[in-house]
């Protein structure tokens, strides 16, 4: 992919909400290409009123969301989708679809309003159905992948859409370990195609492994914004989800050394 | 099979159907009379050509026409409200166009006017499942919504068709209200296909323009709209396309039901998903079964038998069949 100007997506002093309705009061929050941010906060906070404002589709109560410094109610749905993708959290269609065609649905946005992929589109998609190594899945229908497997197909048909910015709504919800950890690292690797990345996650550890920030949500206001170290502490934790939470580095053994968050726990059946 | 080649095969299995059609009804054309007229221009029998031309090629075109338009169109309908149950009658088309050809019928128009009030009557019945769909779908699951909406119309106009054959006149008009509504491809002549074939033309053109963006709308409203396509002209465009052409095809033949939901899923377990191989591969197929079911109607029996009958009578069982077969592949 061709490096191209940095570029932000930015909410300033913004009211989200829906129906009149102020769920997130006040938000500022930056994010640049080549940056990954990880949202964390409890359930029903406003995580998601917050991605449908950011993608458009509900309207900011106050204040304005904008991409490289235009108002972002100004694009055409056609200009918005080849600067921000969506990776959903369910997605399911009833049809079966081979992976490579929903890949392939990532071009849409780059098509004229009647025409269908040419060969240069079939060579993007195949090239990111061999970046996030599912190339052996191509023919497959899509309805019948496992959670895991659909997640990489839908993150591959975001890379297709060769948009300046993904939001992706907690990747890893159902997946087994394995697959959450493997999806994580696929997501950590992609600032390499210059995106960034706005990701909602219930697993602080993601944020250790591959966040440049950490955006904490709670109360109705987004309540600060920093680096993963600086923002996970203990006493943070504590407050988000209100259990009590270590944060501890890995020994060095010389591959990585990182935090890790563990619930302050012991186990009552282990003598 | 992939791609063309699908597509050529099922015009080599149309063109034979047809072609086998032709010598099928109750004046006996023979194979062999019918090559040597197509292939020299001769024939022994002065009849034929005659026969051919007046009375059993508008037929022809027509179960082309009508099969693979309701086969299309329903193709198109699955496809844009993501619900592999949604065919033209459910959501209201045929029983709105049942109600203005009853009321045009009553009123005593001309076979014209019966064709515009029940094409009218169709198109309307589908605004108005769309629109109560659109006013309560706010708060519940859009396809069941919508699929209610549908059922909801399809009753009221229901209704109101059994009001006026309430009043009908039992000797005269009553028949011909019930003999329209099982559809027949009996009465289509020539004049009538011209405006069909070119009312199909311009429902089905921007169909296939837009047939890959229909893939994306199968994923639903946010996924398409965040894969850059407008949802909302998408929508009014397959709509408009879809209900056009079912609405034309069920003003000149009546109602005939079950091709519409049923093709699709037969098309979509041979062409695959794609909208772009799916929605010509219906028409093909579609045609195919109408000329097939056709067939049967003006020969089986002495008396021809209703086509909407027979499409009832053969559709319910095969489709049970064929989706106990396909489990869920073709979905």
């Amino acid at each position: 992919m061709v490096m191209e100007n940095n570029i932000s997506l930015e909410l300033c002093h913004t009211d989200l909400g829906y129906n009149g309705r102020v769920v997130l009061r006040d938000v500022s929050l930056t994010i640049r290409t080549g940056e990954i941010v990880c949202l964390l906060g409890p359930n029903g906070v406003g995580k998601t009123t917050l991605f449908k404002t950011i993608l458009g589709f509900i309207k900011p109560l106050g204040g304005v969301i904008t991409i490289d410094g235009i108002d972002i109610s100004r694009f055409a749905p056609k200009d918005f989708a080849r600067l921000v993708a969506y990776v959903p959290q369910l997605h399911h269609s009833p049809f079966p679809y081979t992976v490579r065609d929903v890949v392939l649905f990532g071009r849409t946005v780059h098509l004229p309003l009647f025409a269908s992929p040419c060969k240069k589109d079939r060579d993007i998609a195949d090239s990111f159905l061999e970046l996030l190594d599912i190339t052996h899945l191509a023919e497959r229908a899509f309805s019948e992948l496992s959670g895991g497997e659909r997640q990489m197909v839908i993150i591959a048909r975001a890379l297709t859409q060769e948009a300046r910015f993904i939001i992706l709504d907690e990747p890893t919800s159902n997946l087994d370990y394995g697959n959450q950890v493997r999806i994580i690292r696929k997501i950590g690797e992609l600032c390499k195609q210059s995106v960034g990345i706005l990701m909602a996650t219930h697993t602080p550890d993601h944020a250790f492994m591959i966040a440049s920030k950490v955006v904490v949500v709670n109360d109705g206001s987004l309540f600060c914004c920093g680096t993963p170290e600086t923002m996970l502490t203990p006493e943070t934790l504590k407050q988000i989800y209100g259990v009590d939470v270590q944060v501890f580095d890995t020994p060095d053994n010389g591959i990585c050394s990182r935090k890790v968050c563990a619930p302050f726990f012991l186990n009552p059946n282990k003598n | 099979m992939k791609g063309l080649s699908l597509i050529v095969v099922c015009l080599f299995i149309l063109a034979v159907v047809t072609f086998f059609s032709m010598g099928i009804g109750r004046y006996p054309v023979s194979p062999a009379s019918l090559f040597s007229w197509i292939a020299t221009g001769q024939c022994t029998d002065d009849n034929l050509p005659v026969i051919l031309f007046n009375i059993r090629l508008p037929r022809l075109i027509g179960a082309i026409a009508s099969g693979g338009a309701l086969a299309m169109s329903g193709a198109a309908y699955q496809g844009m409200f993501r619900n592999p149950m949604v065919s033209p009658d459910i959501l209201g088309v045929s029983s709105g166009a049942g109600f203005g050809a009853a009321l045009a019928i009553l009123l005593s128009l001309p076979v014209a006017g019966i064709q515009i009030l029940s094409f009218g009557g169709g198109i309307t019945a589908v605004l108005i499942a769309v629109s109560i769909s659109k006013t309560i779908g706010r708060s519940h699951d859009s396809v069941l919504v919508l699929v209610l909406s549908g059922i909801i119309i399809s009753s009221l106009f229901g209704a109101l068709l059994s009001m006026l054959k309430y009043v009908a006149d039992p000797d005269d008009k009553l028949p011909a209200i019930t003999y329209w509504l099982m559809g027949s491809l009996a009465n289509i002549r020539m004049n009538d296909l011209m405006v069909i074939l070119s009312l199909l033309l311009v429902g089905s053109i921007p169909l296939m323009l837009v047939s890959w963006r229909l893939n994306v709308l199968s994923f639903g409203e946010d996924e398409a709209r965040s894969l850059g396509v407008h949802t909302g002209w998408m929508r009014a465009l397959v709509i408009l396309c879809a209900t056009l052409m079912s609405a034309s095809i069920i003003s000149i033949t009546g109602i005939i039901g079950w091709v519409g939901l049923m093709v699709p899923h037969l098309a979509r377990f041979v062409a695959g998903p794609n909208h772009r191989m799916l929605l010509p591969v219906s028409f093909l197929f579609g045609a195919i079964f109408m000329l097939l079911v056709d067939n049967i109607a003006r020969s089986v029996v002495s008396v021809e038998i209703p086509i909407g009958i027979i499409t009832a009578l053969l559709g319910a069982p095969f489709f049970i069949w064929f989706l106990k077969k396909s489990s869920r592949k073709s979905w």
